[in-house]
């Protein structure tokens, strides 16, 4: 899953409805509309393009109980949140999805289970519907370490395939996502030819945002410019010929636009994650900050936690910001992109987003593009998304690979 | 209005959207995938009355009884349907 497929769309369809006559949008006022439950990083995937921490080893001991998550979604329903995102890792690794979706739905809230779909069952599926859970989300493809084949790799085809017909046989949308790199962009027609053959009511084409895994993997995941074109065109002609009601999102990706994204729609805006160890986020890689205490719900009231906690008030509105976004006609735009993104690259927090071409350091977006097409750089191994690298990485032994973040990705 | 909505029309929420008050909005809203509108209270009160089996024509009726003071009222909620079905929250019977 990608970052894109959890946040946009909600901001995205809230701010349309700003336009409607009698219908009031509210994207802009600070509840947690939108509550999402990393609950556990383990994964059956080892997927390079993941934007879990690369840590995450260090919370796969410490994940919180049912019990834990049952009060965390009273409480925040109390604040105003309403749509549920249930993510990951692979979620379907806890055997309390049944009973935290039911749980939800008394509780009121909009459920969505994003799975890759390893460890669905119909036992599963019947147990989701009749307890209230409104929408399923399946993510298309992990890497595999058979990169070559992974596009045709039948067995994943067939799973894919299996899975899809369950969750439509008990009469949910088919919404597909699918994380876009350098090794599937040249497939785009095959990957929109299978979300057909799937029956995908919609399909999301996310090409990767570089955090956590796919920040360590930039060099070997980024597609050029002139591939993204070119797969914007495929998609753009598939749309116009087929006569399907498959609906396509092209997400663009932020290194290649001239401006950053607005992140999560703000900073403590609409979206609260809970990790699985319990931390309370604003957003999902907001750990790699420097100097900040991140309330947990073992400890800290929920309501505090958004309201009044100072990790949530640190980047909330445009007080914080620096120049060239303080006088920016543009900054509420965007308001001045992603802070992780503009830590972890240029080790200022509190600077522009390096994606904006107005930016300072907007060099180093310029230098990865640019590194990512260097043989020497590009040949160097793939670093997949698993337990053994996961504690490499925390003993120090991948530094070649994050020398030049300004925190572990 | 593009939707040609006629009085002996029925119309329902359309699949995978859901009606429901909000307390911490303090209003109806219609929720679907990853998304949310929040209904002004003209558009709650007509959309709380569209359960698949009440014509157009009944509930034009029954917003009239219910708020007698309303002028022009009838419009109002044909445009307010109208935009629903544009929206594509709801869907005819």
């Amino acid at each position: 899953m990608t970052q894109n497929s959890l946040g946009d769309s909600v901001v995205q369809k809230t701010v349309h409805a700003q336009q409607n006559n009698g219908v009031a949008a509210s994207a802009t006022q600070t509840q947690p509309l939108w509550l999402l439950a990393e609950i556990t990083y383990r994964c059956p995937l080892h997927c390079a393009f993941c934007y879990n921490p690369t840590d995450y080893d260090k919370h796969t001991q410490n994940e919180l109980t049912t019990e834990q998550w049952i009060k965390t979604l009273r409480e925040a329903r109390k604040l105003g949140a309403i749509q549920l995102g249930i993510s990951g890792g692979e979620p379907l690794l806890r055997d309390d999805i049944e009973e935290i979706v039911a749980e939800a739905h008394k509780l009121g809230y909009y459920s969505n289970l994003i799975t890759s779909g390893v460890g669905l069952t119909e036992k599963r599926i019947q147990a989701f519907k009749d307890g209230g859970l409104d929408h399923i989300q399946l993510s298309m493809h992990d890497i595999t370490e058979e990169i070559n084949n992974f596009i045709t790799n039948t067995k994943t085809f067939e799973l894919k395939k299996k899975v899809a017909a369950m969750i439509k046989s008990h009469g949910y949308p088919m919404v597909l996502n699918v994380v876009i790199h350098r090794y599937n962009i040249g497939h785009m027609r095959e990957i929109l030819e299978m979300a057909e053959a799937l029956g995908a009511d919609f399909v999301e084409l996310a090409n990767t945002q570089y955090y956590g895994w796919s920040l360590v993997n930039r060099n070997q995941l980024m597609p050029t410019k002139e591939q993204i074109e070119e797969a914007e065109r495929i998609t753009n002609e598939f749309r116009a010929k087929t006569e399907s009601k498959m609906k396509i999102f092209f997400v663009v990706p932020d290194y290649f636009a001239d401006r950053p994204k607005k992140c999560m729609n703000g900073w403590g805006e609409v979206f609260m994650i809970v990790t699985a160890n319990g931390d309370v986020l604003p957003c999902h890689s907001a750990r790699v900050l420097p100097n900040m205490q991140f309330p947990n719900v073992k400890d800290d009231d929920l309501g505090w936690s958004w309201k009044d906690s100072p990790a949530f008030n640190k980047y909330r509105g445009d007080s914080w910001m620096k120049e060239p976004c303080r006088t920016c006609p543009e900054k509420e735009k965007d308001l001045g992109g992603c802070r992780c993104q503009a830590f972890l690259l240029s080790g200022d927090a509190e600077a522009a987003d390096p994606v904006c071409a107005l930016s300072p350091h907007h060099h180093l977006i310029e230098q990865a593009i640019i590194d990512a097409q260097n043989p020497q750089l590009q040949a160097q191994p793939i670093i997949f998304r698993n337990d053994k690298n996961s504690k490499k990485i925390i003993e120090g032994e991948l530094e070649a690979r994050v020398a030049e973040f300004h925190a572990l990705p | 209005m593009d939707n040609n909505i006629q009085s002996a029309d029925i119309y329902a929420l359309a699949p995978h959207h859901r009606f429901q008050w909000e307390e911490a909005q303090q209003s109806y809203v219609i929720l679907f995938p990853e998304g949310m509108v929040k209904l002004h209270g003209g558009a709650g009160e007509v959309l709380k009355r569209v359960n698949g089996m009440a014509t157009v024509a009944d509930i034009v009726a029954e917003l009239k009884a219910a708020f007698p003071d309303a002028d022009d009222i009838e419009n109002d909620i044909l445009g307010m349907f109208d935009l629903a079905l544009g929206k594509q929250w709801l869907r005819k019977v």
